[in-house]
């Protein structure tokens, strides 16, 4: 009796099936493939600019300006570690109220988590940059509030509401009765909550932090578009300043490259993580 | 109904609902300093649910609780006054797997009772010793049996030095061999002189550890009385049903 082919299982396509070292696999390529489209069309370009008399090679120019880009790169992972900082105390607080005893702290958190989860990130940004105030008058002081920490607050608003979500649920994803034997020795909420549920599922939440992290990173270049001076405004000005069209594509896949090697590392570390959690439980 | 002055844990008149679900009607009794009480009862009885509101685990809807003065129908009820003096031991042990043996135990004197840390870890090993666990105080909840998981969570409770134990069907998730060591264990502590309020579904062992057993059906008391005549000869048909089915 031959079996029907409807129940045989789905093969994959690919040679795949292994999935995480697959994973690892398809990042490598990914990597190579990038850096040799660069190599190349550095290359070329050098190549056709050869021709012209007295015209520095792309390689050059690449090399001339990568030194501004970077401290602009820099200023971006700056932005992105403040961000998340801000982000994650924010989001913390208000996913512990998201669980809070009473309906009222409950509903409200979850409206401003769906809100801010729910917009997109650039208008947030923008909204922030043209509704904070340029400084905050305070009874003992006016502090300034320059552009660079309107940005800040501006993307640690959804980082708040993400953070938010995966408070929830991983404080969700804590049996009931770790609440009530905890009650039933006396311990009050607060106690049960910081000393009994916390601890069992930070590790199931870090996975997801970093993940929002990476995605953060990626989005900090945003900031260019509201005006703030980062990797990517320095790069467009160096662009403008040579003039050459040909310096176009491999400037900004030099950036790319910046931000896939700060970038994938996290995204790799978050798998390896939340494989090893999975196991143990 | 016996109502003595050494009385600690009073019920008198308790009512339960869940929304119209009437879980528990007009339970009243008491049980006196150092007796140890079984309540039994097919299942979906309010056995269980009795035991959750002796300690504010889950609101009464009417009639009173007193336990060692405290009422436990009060809206001002200091829930955490009262769980000081209660302890609980789970069917499913509910031992908090991040910490270990010996951890469980200190926790809610440390963090509770304020006490010290030194002279806690002292007792919590004795504890641990007393349940026949004194080699396991390193190890995590779930590098343990069923049955010794059960004991550390007695030993938990027992190191807030409560005035009563409630036992909540505590062996239904174990296997017969080590059903024994934590009913040898709950037998100790009742011959010790704690007051005890279990929860079973072991016949031979509420006989055995008992002083006073009620048959509960479909959230009444329908019969009480010592071991020997209501777990021998039952006065009630009902009761009687039960036992032929279980025995």
């Amino acid at each position: 009796m031959s079996e029907l082919p409807v129940l045989l299982a789905p093969r994959p396509l690919l040679s795949g099936g292994r999935d995480p070292a697959s994973g690892l696999f398809n990042g490598t390529v990914l990597a190579s493939v990038l850096v040799a489209l660069g190599i190349s069309i550095t290359i070329g370009a050098a190549r056709a600019q050869a021709g012209v008399v007295g015209a520095p090679g792309v390689a050059t120019l690449l090399v001339k300006w990568a030194p501004l880009i970077l401290e602009g790169f820099l200023f971006n992972l700056l932005v992105s570690v403040l961000s998340m900082l801000a982000g994650t105390i924010l989001g913390v607080w208000l996913g512990l109220t998201r669980v809070s005893q009473t309906a009222m702290l409950r509903r409200a958190a979850s409206v401003v988590i769906q809100f801010f989860r729910n917009a997109p990130w650039l208008v947030l940004l923008f909204y922030c940059m043209f509704l904070l105030p340029f400084s905050i008058a305070l009874p003992f002081a006016t502090v300034p509030l320059p552009d660079v920490a309107k940005a800040v607050i501006g993307l640690s608003l959804p980082v708040m509401a993400n953070v938010a979500e995966i408070v929830r649920g991983g404080v969700q994803s804590i049996p009931l009765e770790q609440w009530e034997s905890g009650e039933a020795l006396a311990f009050s909420r607060r106690q049960i909550l910081w000393m009994v549920i916390l601890p069992q599922c930070l590790r199931r939440m870090i996975p997801p932090w970093m993940n929002l992290y990476a995605i953060l990173t990626m989005s900090t270049t945003l900031i260019s578009v509201v005006g703030i001076q980062d990797s990517m405004t320095l790069a467009r000005a160096a662009l403008v300043a040579e003039g050459r069209t040909d310096l176009f594509i491999p400037m900004y896949l030099m950036l790319l490259s910046w931000f896939f090697v700060y970038c994938y590392p996290i995204a790799r570390w978050t798998a390896v993580l939340e494989r090893r959690f999975r196991v143990r439980i | 109904m016996p109502h003595d002055a050494e009385a600690l844990v009073v019920l008198s008149r308790v009512e339960k609902r869940f929304g119209d679900l009437v879980v528990l009607r007009d339970i009243s009794f008491s049980v006196a300093r150092g007796k140890t009480v079984c309540i039994i009862g097919p299942s979906g009885s309010g056995k269980s649910t009795l035991l959750r509101c002796v300690n504010a685990l889950v609101p009464v809807s009417s009639g009173s609780i007193r336990i060692d003065g405290i009422e436990v129908n009060d809206p001002a009820l200091d829930k955490i006054a009262l769980r000081r003096k209660v302890g609980m031991v789970f069917q499913q042990y509910n031992l908090f797997p991040h910490r270990t043996a010996l951890q469980n135990v200190m926790m809610a004197p440390i963090h509770v009772l304020k006490q010290d840390r030194r002279e806690v870890e002292e007792r919590a090993r004795r504890l641990l010793a007393r349940v026949r666990l004194a080699d396991k105080e390193r190890a995590y909840p779930g590098e343990l049996s069923g049955g010794q998981q059960q004991r550390v969570a007695i030993a938990r409770s027992l190191a807030m030095s409560p005035l009563v134990m409630l036992f909540d069907e505590v062996t239904a998730a174990l296997d017969p061999e080590t059903k024994k060591e934590v009913l040898f264990t709950i037998r100790e502590l009742a011959e010790d002189g704690m007051t005890c309020m279990i929860v079973t579904h072991e016949m031979g062992f509420a006989r055995e550890v008992a002083d006073h057993v009620y048959f509960t059906e479909k959230g009444v008391i329908v019969e009480h009385g010592p071991p020997s005549e209501l777990l021998v000869n039952p006065r009630e048909e009902r009761t009687r049903a039960f036992l032929d089915q279980v025995l």
